[in-house]
């Protein structure tokens, strides 16, 4: 085979690939499988878009965030609140609004905090900027519990199963709570995926990763630090928020628990960890790995809940040591590895012959 | 003026377990250059054990001295096997890591101890005074007792004596430290060792003063102590006392004080960590750091 036609078989078959597993995932998955699966690979999908949020700042940025959690609290509320509640300011009227209606506000609103919290990030760097995100993350549910209203004074904001329900010019083949929700989140996880990928591919994704690499050799050669670092944190806290809308539709509230904030900051990292940093789609199998780990371990040892947790920080131990880039870096490393092999046996029969041949002087 | 004083004491009280905290996070900073996000939770099983020492009837003065032997074989172990590994990675790697170890260390906890609250008992019998309306504890006295003599006999051992020196030449500069012969592995994990045993002594006295020992007793202390610790500029034990007292102050004024901010009082600690790393990065008493590009 050339070069070009292997190109073209490559081509094929990713093509291939993708289309099964779109329309798997798309039609065939929601459609013969019960709400219990749906829901699980919901989560699946908008913990990878929180993921892929957090790859954008600290896989392709180098910025870590332990404060994500936050971020997709923020995009929660906004729909939540959007939602549930009607609101009049400067006699303007909007609320009750639909839930595809509310993505525009809460990707406006995250976008916004994203860069505010961005701008302390220009002089507040690596260990020291983990520690800034961990107090936003630690602070965000005592100001959500002090200033949101929510249902019965408590700072939860619960939903109804109608403000829940998938609008009526949903095809009716997907119109079950859990089909609307799980396709709502595979949609946007495929639209984030597809955004990542343009992202990495753009100017601004290498100027992201120059930065990250070399901040004075990236900035010598006309990178503006200050807006890539700025625009990174923007546009992660807008993933991260899109997927706490998406998580309304599946758990039905928006809530500010303080463990479950620290803990989701958390699985963001896990996910985006073991899927792999600076990948395009390591984090949306690192949302399934964190989904299914946390389910495996929860169904053998039922009466320990504590094993699911001592399982992740083990697994992000351990996978810093044996595969720091994550499942996606390792099969791509696997890949190259197999096909040296492969080429370098197939070069081989012709080697030994050589020195084989008498020489004649 | 009796309530402000009152408060102040409090303060100092609290700013006395966020000082110790924060001295464990300076002692493995200085050696390691390492943040160690799971330093709450080494203290929270310390306190475990402490616990469960006092539980099985030991005196509670011995428990503590048992539980800080065991912590700090148990740093030192940290160190040489989970973070030896990954001690000049980059940032990512180290706070993935201390976050594994935070994650690990918590559930463990949990899976020896049980989740339920557990009464700790104190070693020094509970008092009040009231000397012209002020509300004086015993806790107050002994845990600002504990932590003089607690920093002395790190000055002593860090100025004093010739492995202080090897620890000093260590945080200094690790290279030149080995090419003297200094065994820079054995004191990185001292480094480790003393802070799991500063941070214990910090759990024990702090969870008895409280209403017990539950699994996230030690993350809000870890937040103030990291505040403390960035007021002192992470390398300076002197300043992370400064600092924990300046935190402990503050936060108790502003709950009894400020009352636009009530529920929401950890805006002081993280303002206070925003602020330094933005305006005095190196702290009020940290070295700076110059950087050869």
């Amino acid at each position: 085979m050339t070069r070009s036609q292997q190109r073209a078989l490559g081509l094929a078959v990713s093509v291939a690939v993708v289309a099964v597993l779109m329309v798997w995932f798309g039609w065939i998955f929601p459609t013969r499988y019960n709400a219990t699966d749906t829901r699980l690979v919901a989560q699946a999908f908008y913990i990878g878009v929180a993921a892929m949020g957090l790859n954008i700042l600290t896989g392709y940025n180098g910025q870590v965030s332990i404060g994500h959690g936050a971020f997709f609290g923020v995009g929660a509320y906004t729909t939540a609140l959007l939602m549930s509640h009607e609101y009049t300011y400067f006699g303007i009227t909007f609320g009750h609004t639909s839930f595809v209606a509310t993505l525009l506000p809460c990707a406006i609103v995250t976008f916004v905090v994203g860069a505010l919290v961005g701008f302390p990030a220009l002089r507040v760097k690596g260990l020291y900027l983990a520690l800034v995100t961990l107090g936003l993350a630690v602070i965000f549910p005592d100001l959500a519990t002090r200033f949101v209203q929510g249902t019965g004074g408590t700072s939860l904001v619960a939903l109804t199963p109608t403000q829940v329900a998938a609008p009526s010019w949903f095809p009716s083949r997907l119109s079950a709570q859990d089909q609307w929700a799980y396709t709502m989140c595979f949609a946007l996880a495929i639209v984030g995926v597809v955004g990542v990928w343009l992202i990495a591919r753009s100017r601004f994704g290498r100027s992201l990763i120059a930065v990250r690499d070399h901040e004075a050799a990236a900035s010598s050669v006309g990178i503006d630090l200050a807006r890539t670092k700025v625009l990174a944190f923007a546009l992660s806290a807008m993933y991260a928020g899109i997927a706490g809308s998406l998580s309304v539709l599946v758990v039905f509230n928006a809530s500010a628990d303080k463990v479950e904030t620290f803990q989701n900051s958390i699985e963001f990292l896990v996910a985006l960890v073991i899927g792999g940093t600076a990948t395009v789609v390591g984090p949306l199998i690192g949302g399934f790995a964190v989904v299914y780990i946390d389910k495996w371990t929860k169904d053998a040892f039922p009466s320990k809940p504590v094993v699911s947790p001592a399982t992740f920080g083990v697994a992000l131990i351990v996978l810093m040591y044996v595969l720091p880039d994550g499942v996606v870096g390792g099969a791509r490393r696997l890949f190259a590895w197999s096909r040296r092999t492969l080429r370098s046996r197939r070069a081989s029969p012709a080697a030994p012959a050589t020195p084989a041949t008498p020489v004649s002087t | 003026m009796a309530l402000f004083f009152t408060q102040l004491l409090t303060g100092v009280q609290n700013g006395a377990v966020y000082a110790s905290l924060a001295i464990a996070l300076v002692l493995i900073f200085r050696t390691t250059g390492i943040l160690n996000f799971a330093q709450g939770e080494m203290a929270l099983f310390s306190t475990y054990l402490l616990w469960k020492f006092t539980d099985i009837g030991f005196a509670v003065w011995l428990a503590i001295v048992l539980t800080m032997a065991v912590s700090f074989v148990g740093g030192a172990l940290i160190e040489r096997v989970v973070i030896r590994p990954v001690e000049h990675s980059s940032p990512l790697v180290i706070v993935i890591v201390t976050i594994g170890l935070f994650l690990a260390i918590n559930s463990l906890a949990q899976f020896f101890f049980g989740s339920g609250q557990r009464a700790v008992p104190t070693f020094y019998p509970e008092k009040v005074w009231h000397p012209g309306g002020v509300i004086i504890y015993s806790d107050t006295l002994v845990l600002v007792g504990v932590l003089v003599v607690e920093c002395l006999l790190l000055y002593l051992l860090l100025q004093r004596t010739k492995l202080g020196l090897a620890f000093r030449g260590v945080s200094g500069n690790a290279d030149s430290s080995r090419l003297l012969g200094v065994p820079v592995g054995r004191i990185l994990m001292l480094g480790w060792g003393l802070a799991a045993a500063v941070g214990a002594l910090a759990g024990a006295m702090a969870i008895p003063t409280t209403a017990g020992l539950v699994p996230s007793s030690m993350q809000q202390i870890l937040v103030f102590s990291f505040a403390a610790a960035a007021i002192g500029g992470f390398d300076s034990v002197f300043g992370a006392v400064v600092g924990g007292m300046i935190v402990g102050v503050a936060d108790a004024l502003t709950i009894q004080y400020v009352h636009r901010l009530q529920g929401i009082t950890l805006i002081v600690p993280f303002g206070l960590i925003l602020l330094v790393l933005l305006f005095r990065p190196a702290g009020l008493f940290g070295t700076t750091r110059v950087e050869r590009v």
